[in-house]
């Protein structure tokens, strides 16, 4: 498995202050990979250093084969980033926005000029590409600053908090380009966020790994089922029943049953893995009880996230 | 280095300049005020003042600066009547230092909006992540205040030369401007304090968060040329040639003392971390 980011015992102070401390992990080429975590956390941190715009206080960071101390034009070279403002020049319009950053990339000018037209006509901005960029609404901005980080077609593109400041229209829109983005370029997507809707929703769809951060340490680090799994000790059902149900609770402890509680016609329990679930249900079935649904709870990302967050505040982790 | 993206900086920067009204308009007010307004208002007074001229060139002060000038001054009014030499001191010689307020001027505040302006908008950020390495972003920025501080002055002084000549025909008679000394002023003095003003600026800028503040503070150095004015009308310093090479050259050797500073205090890690 070759990386596109390796980050070993990786510091950094601002002053006194460490915003990371002893960051140890990869991230894989072509991965999506959510760094998820409550303001301040260290993730724009993150970003700045892998980019070379910092230099570590201590430790190392190695990005598609570069030091990124000493290649830091190098690296840029290969990344796009979509900053957490859109960091547009509003006094200029989207084009010559887009047509400023493609030249600074080195770009072939014909070149240059096929690929601006491609990429404003995909993000819908074509017809408005003469506009100033200040008249935008937010929503559009971003769509350009989005268009701006993908201009040069990244290998590495990293996303910080891409919607943080839109209203809900807008954020399904720039979801769906990210989407679209992440489904037809094969390349390392590095997205942070501390919108837990927001990386659910792309952790569930897209990202490979989700890694949740707190005041720049790690909290944990792996796939939405491997977390879910780490800190989820079984599964919980919902069971809704027509009436309320006549046996012992006790009588559901089946193999592989952990736990039952019953509260009128909702019975909730606990089961070791999925599979119990079918084993559940015909124990019920053969009680007579009417069953009218069966719900698995899944435990949530932001369930572990918060589980994380306080065990982190508390001096556990 | 690479001077196309060095480039792209610079005339991106010019371009975003040149859509501020902030900055445009000082651009165009100050050279019409001394380019065209003071110094045909001022031929015009001294060819309509006619003899009455006369009396105020005899003032007991003016008479005493006439009488300390150096053999070069005198030899500039040698043969001329006192119409004349009020035109060719006043326009020739004394007005000279404003048109050093110019290069500084859009010097100032050029780099004031290129450098805070862009930190104040935050789109700072994004330009800190293109592969333009901090040399590069430094030099784009201070070409984009230096290139349209010396145009501005080649030009302003271009139309200075036409006015001048223009409107003092009439008395003069003749093409007299301009005189030997504004040479190294416009193409030696100019440049330096254009630098001087950007280097500054840049110095100012990291400590400043807002265009403003930056063009505001740096506008002190306006007293640089003030101080020049007023030692040229009091007599204590007289620009020649040899004096205008001499002043350009300090004002150079302190441009490169700022810009060493300048240029340890633009990195991305103290631009970024004075704008979070």
């Amino acid at each position: 498995m070759q990386h596109a980011i390796v980050i070993e015992h990786l510091s950094h102070r601002f002053n006194s202050r460490y915003a990371l401390k002893d960051l140890s992990y990869e991230v894989r080429q072509g991965e999506i990979f959510a760094l998820l975590g409550p303001n301040g956390a260290g993730k724009t941190t993150t970003i700045r250093l892998v980019n070379g715009l910092y230099t570590p206080t201590s430790g190392r960071i190695n990005v598609l084969g570069m030091d990124s101390v000493r290649q830091g034009s190098q690296i840029r070279q290969q990344t796009g980033v979509l900053t957490e403002t859109s960091a547009l020049y509003e006094r200029l319009s989207a084009r010559e926005n887009l047509l400023f950053f493609g030249r600074l990339y080195g770009v072939p000018e014909s070149l240059l000029l096929k690929r601006t037209d491609e990429i404003l006509q995909f993000f819908g901005l074509k017809n408005r590409e003469s506009e100033r960029a200040g008249a935008y609404s937010k929503g559009m901005k971003q769509r350009l600053a989005l268009a701006r980080a993908f201009l040069t077609h990244p290998r590495i593109l990293f996303l910080d908090e891409p919607t943080s400041s839109l209203d809900p229209e807008s954020t399904q829109q720039v979801h769906e380009l990210i989407e679209s983005l992440c489904r037809q370029e094969e390349n390392t997507v590095f997205l942070c966020t501390h919108r837990l809707e927001e990386a659910e929703r792309l952790a569930e769809r897209l990202a490979d790994r989700v890694a949740i951060l707190n005041s720049g340490r790690l909290l944990a680090l792996g796939s939405l089922p491997e977390l879910t799994q780490q800190f989820n000790h079984g599964l919980w059902v919902e069971v809704d029943l027509l009436q309320p149900l006549q046996n012992d609770p006790s009588s559901l402890r089946v193999r592989g049953v952990i736990d039952v509680q019953v509260s009128e016609r909702k019975i909730r329990a606990q089961v070791a893995e999925e599979e119990i679930i079918p084993s559940l249900v015909a124990t019920l079935v053969a009680q007579k009880a009417q069953i009218v649904s069966v719900q698995p709870q899944k435990v949530t990302l932001e369930e572990i996230y918060f589980k994380l967050q306080s065990q982190a505040q508390e001096g556990a982790v | 280095m690479n001077w196309k993206t060095i480039l792209t900086i610079a005339k991106k920067d010019i371009k975003e300049a040149s859509q501020n009204k902030a900055v445009w308009l000082p651009i165009l007010i100050v050279p019409a005020i001394f380019v065209l307004i003071i110094p045909a208002a001022l031929i015009v007074g001294f060819s309509s003042a006619g003899t009455a001229l006369e009396s105020p060139l005899r003032d007991p002060d003016f008479a005493m600066f006439l009488n300390r000038m150096p053999p070069f001054m005198i030899e500039l009014i040698r043969g001329l009547n006192e119409v004349q030499s009020g035109i060719v001191l006043v326009l020739g010689y004394l007005f000279a230092p404003f048109f050093l307020i110019m290069p500084l001027m859009f010097s100032t505040v050029i780099a004031a909006e290129s450098f805070a302006g862009e930190r104040e908008r935050k789109t700072i950020e994004a330009l800190l992540y293109t592969p333009a390495t901090d040399a590069e972003l430094f030099i784009g920025k201070v070409l984009a205040g230096f290139i349209p501080a010396v145009l501005v002055t080649l030009v302003s002084f271009a139309g200075y030369t036409i006015v001048v000549n223009a409107t003092a025909y009439p008395v003069m008679q003749r093409l007299w401007f301009p005189l030997p000394s504004w040479y190294p002023l416009v193409l030696w003095v100019s440049p330096a304090i254009s630098l001087l003003g950007i280097a500054f600026t840049v110095l100012i800028s990291a400590k400043t968060q807002t265009f403003m503040g930056a063009y505001q503070t740096s506008g002190s150095l306006v007293l640089v040329v003030l101080a020049l004015l007023a030692g040229q009308a009091t007599g204590v310093v007289y620009l020649s040639v040899l004096v205008g090479l001499l002043i350009g050259l300090a004002i150079a050797v302190v441009d490169v003392i700022l810009f060493s500073f300048a240029v340890r205090a633009f990195n991305r890690e103290q631009l970024l971390t004075a704008t979070s």
